[in-house]
């Protein structure tokens, strides 16, 4: 179930670049995880509900007000490239 | 007595009655980290003169007369992946070598409010993924109980630091066993809470549905105090629980487990199990029983399908969360890149180890369309059930009982080549992360080789009161009957 292109495709989702070898390894890593996961399959769980959240989530609402104040300098300090107070990203469109 | 021998709880009442000085409480943290610290690696970054400041001023404020709070002047450890105010916060990780973060955690300024001395951030697997502290950017920490073995993980950095005397308590974070795993391989003690207990505004996430905050210290007193402290609702995470009239933890530390029913897993001692831990578990058991407990072998179920669900929730929550890295903001960079998707994948794929990439490969494939109802939906019915399998248990016992770990602390270098035999090491833990419930790891001897090996505790949701209780009598108990046997032999 997990081919070349199965990893392929879910580097790209992950946004990771991976060597040859790290993809022979990851396919290798995923195939032994997988099956055991599948163990999971022993349990029939059609009637079970899924669990997300361990109290049961309902939507917290508070008013939207402003509390942090203006540290854009600091901010700023931790990105590696910075131009004009903002964030230097590449070319997104074409020009 | 050496001021290194003091719990926290101890340090501050000295401090309080002004035995001995901060900046004086600090200079002995210092000197063991000047004499041992090169041979344990717990520290990622230490901030002497931020401490030393902070530890004056405080110790000006205390002959001032001022009430600052119950850990004035105790210098503490933080695990690394807690935000610390313009004090570099790096998850263990390339990518966040150089990231300092302009807030502190939730936790972290609750502790400061106490009265707390932030020495330093604590080693760490990788983004909390491991169980060895090997997966670190910054080097191996090794175990004070024997330096070939690793401390556990993922905070091993603190559990080591707390065994070391190189702080007198610490912070860590368990999503799947990471504070009790470690202090069980180092001899001290480490509180989970109940999920929502503590704030995790400022933890760096992993795994935001099992991600709890926790204490590691000296004693169960020391943990249940730190508890009081960081414990509470908190606006900026919208999971976090008010307790209420729950807290007061520290006002539960009674000597009584007369009657309490405690229920041990007889799944839980099944092949795997190391024979020096199986014995020190069930010689704790039968303390309980001396002590007017009742305690029972009970079938617990389920058990095999623990690891299976967690690595997929874990995994799942994971590449989410992690997500966020992505070069431009903060973090690591890759340098000269075109476009912008090949910004992020290089940033990426320089910044994080090898474990992080393969919890973000699970996780995305275990989220990806048509996989996503076989993997992660199965995974979080089967959390539904192990979560029953627990409400039933708890209808019966008032607390759980058995081992942290299968093993004592395994050698270095022996866990991560087989990913799957390190993920089997949790087996015992991540239940109360899948179900939210408290644990607690309390030593309870050692095996044949010396090494410690933890008793854990698990207690209900939100009965953090009664679970510490089991665990301080249980400590007591066997600190009396240590105490008895010296003395026996000290009159020949």
């Amino acid at each position: 179930m997990i081919t070349d292109e199965t990893i392929a495709k879910i580097a790209l989702l992950a946004k990771l670049e991976l060597s040859e070898t790290e993809r022979e390894q990851a396919k290798q890593d995923m195939r032994k995880m997988l099956g055991y996961i599948d163990l999971m399959n022993e349990l029939d769980t059609a009637e079970t509900e899924p669990m997300s959240h361990v109290f049961s989530a309902e939507n917290v609402f508070r008013e939207d007000v402003v509390v942090n104040g203006d540290m854009r300098e600091e901010m700023l300090a931790n990105a590696q490239l910075v131009k004009d107070g903002m964030f230097v990203v590449p070319q997104t469109f074409e020009g | 007595m050496d001021i290194l021998q003091y719990t926290a709880v101890e340090l501050a009442e000295c401090i309080r009655h002004r035995k001995i000085g901060t900046v004086e409480a600090l200079e002995a943290v210092w000197q063991r980290i000047d004499a041992e610290e090169a041979k344990w690696n717990c520290y990622i970054t230490v901030e002497r003169e931020k401490a030393l400041k902070r530890a004056a001023t405080l110790q000006r404020r205390i002959e001032a007369g001022e009430q600052i709070g119950p850990f004035a002047g105790v210098p503490f450890a933080v695990k690394d992946n807690l935000c610390t105010k313009g004090i570099r916060t790096t998850c263990g990780s390339r990518m966040l070598e150089q990231f300092v973060p302009t807030y502190s955690a939730a936790a972290v300024e609750r502790l400061e409010a106490a009265g707390a001395v932030i020495i330093g951030k604590t080693n760490m697997d990788e983004f909390a993924m491991g169980s060895t502290t090997e997966t670190s950017y910054f080097g191996v920490t090794h175990n004070p109980c024997d330096p070939a073995c690793v401390p556990g993980g993922s905070s091993g950095g603190s559990a080591a630091a707390v065994a070391a005397g190189e702080c007198f308590a610490a912070l860590g974070t368990d999503t799947g066993g990471s504070v009790r795993q470690p202090a069980s391989h180092c001899g001290v003690v480490g509180l989970k809470p109940t999920y929502g207990t503590v704030s995790r505004y400022g933890l760096v996430s992993y795994a935001s549905s099992m991600d709890q905050i926790g204490p590691l210290g000296r004693d169960v007193r020391d943990c249940a105090a730190i508890l009081d402290v960081i414990a509470g609702r908190d606006d900026r995470d919208a999971t976090s629980v008010d307790r209420g009239e729950q807290t007061g933890f520290k006002a539960a530390l009674r000597q009584d487990v007369e009657g309490m029913r405690i229920g041990v897993p007889a799944d839980y001692f099944t092949e795997g199990l190391q024979p020096g831990v199986r014995k020190a578990v069930q010689d704790a058991a039968e303390v309980f029983r001396a002590n007017g407990a009742v305690v029972e072998y009970f079938d617990l179920g389920l058990t095999q399908y623990v690891v299976p669900a967690y690595y997929t929730i874990a995994a799942a929550e994971a590449s989410s969360n992690l997500e966020r890295f992505d070069g431009i903001k903060y973090g690591y960079r890759a340098q000269d890149i075109g476009t912008l998707h090949a910004l992020y994948q290089k940033t990426r794929s320089e910044g994080f180890g090898a474990e992080v990439k393969r919890r973000i490969l699970l996780g995305t494939f275990v989220l990806s369309t048509g996989y996503y109802d076989a993997y992660y939906l199965k995974a979080q019915r089967v959390r539904t059930r192990i979560r029953r399998a627990f409400d039933e248990a708890f209808a019966n016992y008032d607390v759980l009982l058995g081992p942290v770990a299968p093993t004592t602390a395994p050698r270095l270098g022996e866990s991560l080549s087989d990913p799957l035999q390190m993920y089997l090491q949790d087996i015992y833990t991540i239940s109360a992360n899948l179900t939210g419930m408290p644990a607690i790891s309390v030593p309870c001897g050692t095996d044949e080789k010396g090494l410690p090996v933890g008793l854990q505790l698990m207690g209900d949701r939100l009965a953090e009161g009664t679970l510490l209780r089991a665990a301080y009598t249980y400590e007591q108990a066997v600190k009396t009957e240590r105490e008895r046997n010296v003395s026996d032999k000290e009159r020949g």
